[in-house]
């Protein structure tokens, strides 16, 4: 395999595949990936998490905590996410605290990766809020009435009866909204997350013969991952529809 | 406040007003209901009677008056509303069943999540109330799998398994259709031969005649005529009790 692609390369020079045969550059890759799934796990989730609570707290009956959410809704959503990037860790990295593991080199607590993880997730999280938020808006307001009716509280009503169903709702658009994020994990090159692409540049700026790979590389490695994704979206938006309801 | 004792009446509602901004629905509204009694509220749509029986469990609030319900003042605005939800069980018009639960778990849910029974309890209490509504076999059926009638008699056995003393019933056969209502009646009729306190707003006035002990006709916001259905279908003093029973019936 290594000197098919070998000689490939020495054939054809706009082809060479160097990763698949050199280990340095193979190493590359497979940190990169690593830090893309990294990424891409930890942003899916919290973007989740952001939009649930946000959700939770656009119905509140406190105006500030509404007006909270609707200017953090505003910010990151008009602003491009690249600028959010930069703005956190150029702007705000100097002033978190710093650690010194051994006396000399001072560390700040959140590294490039984890403002990369917190800009991205607070970025499409602000849709998330807005995507549950027209799910739950969807819940009609005599269900929550029943609900009101039995007993259950606001917290009690939201968690079993109004979340669930607007849940189910928001999948396909929340689905949307988390393949545009796992693509956006791209732009944490900005501030040097050593993610595929990152490395995929640094790769073809030594070789550049080895530039039409790299890019075959990141389509075809997107491609894989969103595609998990939406498989694994879809099979849950099946496993939680019920017989009989619409959504 | 007194203590309230089961020979005062269950629900107290007295010159009770109720406005939407600048109309006013209510204007002034009283009437008792004892325990065990069973009362229909008729009148034509937008008189205010979905309104007064949505009062009763603090659905909607009230801008002057009172209502007791076993003593309890229901706009009391430090009214622990769970307090009066125990005692005031609710059927709407629309079922408002959980779509995402099965008819069972319908049932079980707010003995579970709200008054922390013990499940296996609870779940005997459901299976005997969905036999009670004559809907054994379909505890696992979804709301969406279930005709009008058979959700709304799932509504019905929900209200039932909170034990609640008093039972308002919201116009719940105005969506069903004319072959599904007879079940719902009937399953309304066993419950107050039962000895259930009901009060129900309805337009089936056959109905009302057979299972009330008390008929109240509401028009524009007010009380108009009320009494005993033998004297008030055919006694109707009002011109427009009169009027209004003369085009339905």
């Amino acid at each position: 395999m290594e000197d098919f692609f070998r000689q490939l390369a020495a054939e054809a020079p706009r082809w060479n595949f160097i990763f698949f045969y050199d280990e340095r550059s193979w190493n590359r890759i497979v940190e990169g990936l690593y830090y893309t799934l990294i990424l891409s796990v930890a942003c899916v989730i919290l973007s989740v998490v952001i939009g649930v609570v946000g959700a939770w707290a656009q119905g509140s009956p406190s105006r500030l905590l509404r007006n909270i959410v609707q200017g953090y809704i505003q910010f990151f959503r008009n602003t491009p996410p690249f600028v959010q990037l930069l703005f956190f860790y150029f702007a705000l990295g100097q002033f978190t605290p710093t650690y010194s593991p051994d006396g000399w080199l001072q560390v700040p607590i959140i590294s490039n990766v984890g403002w990369a993880i917190i800009s991205l997730s607070f970025f499409a999280g602000a849709f998330n809020v807005e995507i549950f938020r027209a799910g739950i808006e969807a819940v009609p307001d005599s269900t929550r009435e029943a609900a009101e009716a039995l007993g259950f509280s606001r917290m009690q009503t939201y968690t079993e009866i109004v979340f669930p169903l607007a849940f189910r709702v928001s999948l396909p658009a929340l689905n949307n909204n988390l393949v545009n994020l796992i693509k956006t994990t791209t732009q944490a090159f900005a501030i040097a997350v050593p993610e595929l692409l990152y490395q995929c540049v640094t790769i073809w700026n030594d070789y550049p013969s080895a530039q039409y790979p790299t890019m075959l590389l990141l389509f075809v490695v997107y491609i894989g991952l969103v595609g998990i994704l939406v498989f694994g979206m879809h099979k849950w938006e099946r496993a939680l529809r019920i017989p009989g309801y619409g959504v | 406040m007194a203590e309230w004792t089961p020979d005062q009446p269950l629900v107290s509602i007295r010159d009770v007003h109720k406005s939407f901004g600048e109309l006013e629905v209510l204007k002034g509204v009283s009437l008792d209901v004892r325990k065990g009694e069973v009362i229909c509220i008729i009148g034509p749509s937008g008189s205010g009677k979905s309104t007064l029986i949505r009062c009763i469990n603090a659905l909607n609030d009230i801008q002057a008056g009172s209502i007791l319900v076993e003593g309890i003042e229901v706009h009391d605005p430090d009214l622990d509303k769970l307090e009066l939800r125990k005692k005031v069980g609710m059927v709407f018009q629309q079922y408002n069943l959980f779509p995402h639960k099965t008819a069972l778990e319908n049932i079980m849910m707010a003995p579970i999540k709200v008054l922390k029974e013990d499940p296996e309890e609870v779940k005997k209490r459901a299976r005997a109330l969905l036999k009670k509504v004559r809907l054994e076999g379909k505890e696992d059926a979804y709301p969406g799998e279930l005709s009008g009638g058979q959700q709304q008699r799932v509504a019905i056995a929900r209200s039932l398994a909170m034990r609640p003393d008093v039972m308002l019933f919201d116009e719940v056969t105005a969506a069903l259709d004319p072959e599904t209502v007879k079940e719902v009646l009937i399953t309304i009729k066993d419950l107050a031969e039962d000895g259930m306190t009901c009060i129900l707003v309805t337009h089936e006035m056959g109905f009302a005649r057979e299972v009330a002990d008390h008929i109240y006709f509401t028009d524009r916001g007010v009380i108009v005529e009320h009494g005993p259905p033998a004297t008030f279908f055919k006694k109707a003093k009002d011109p427009r009790t009169r009027e209004f029973l003369s085009q339905i019936l």
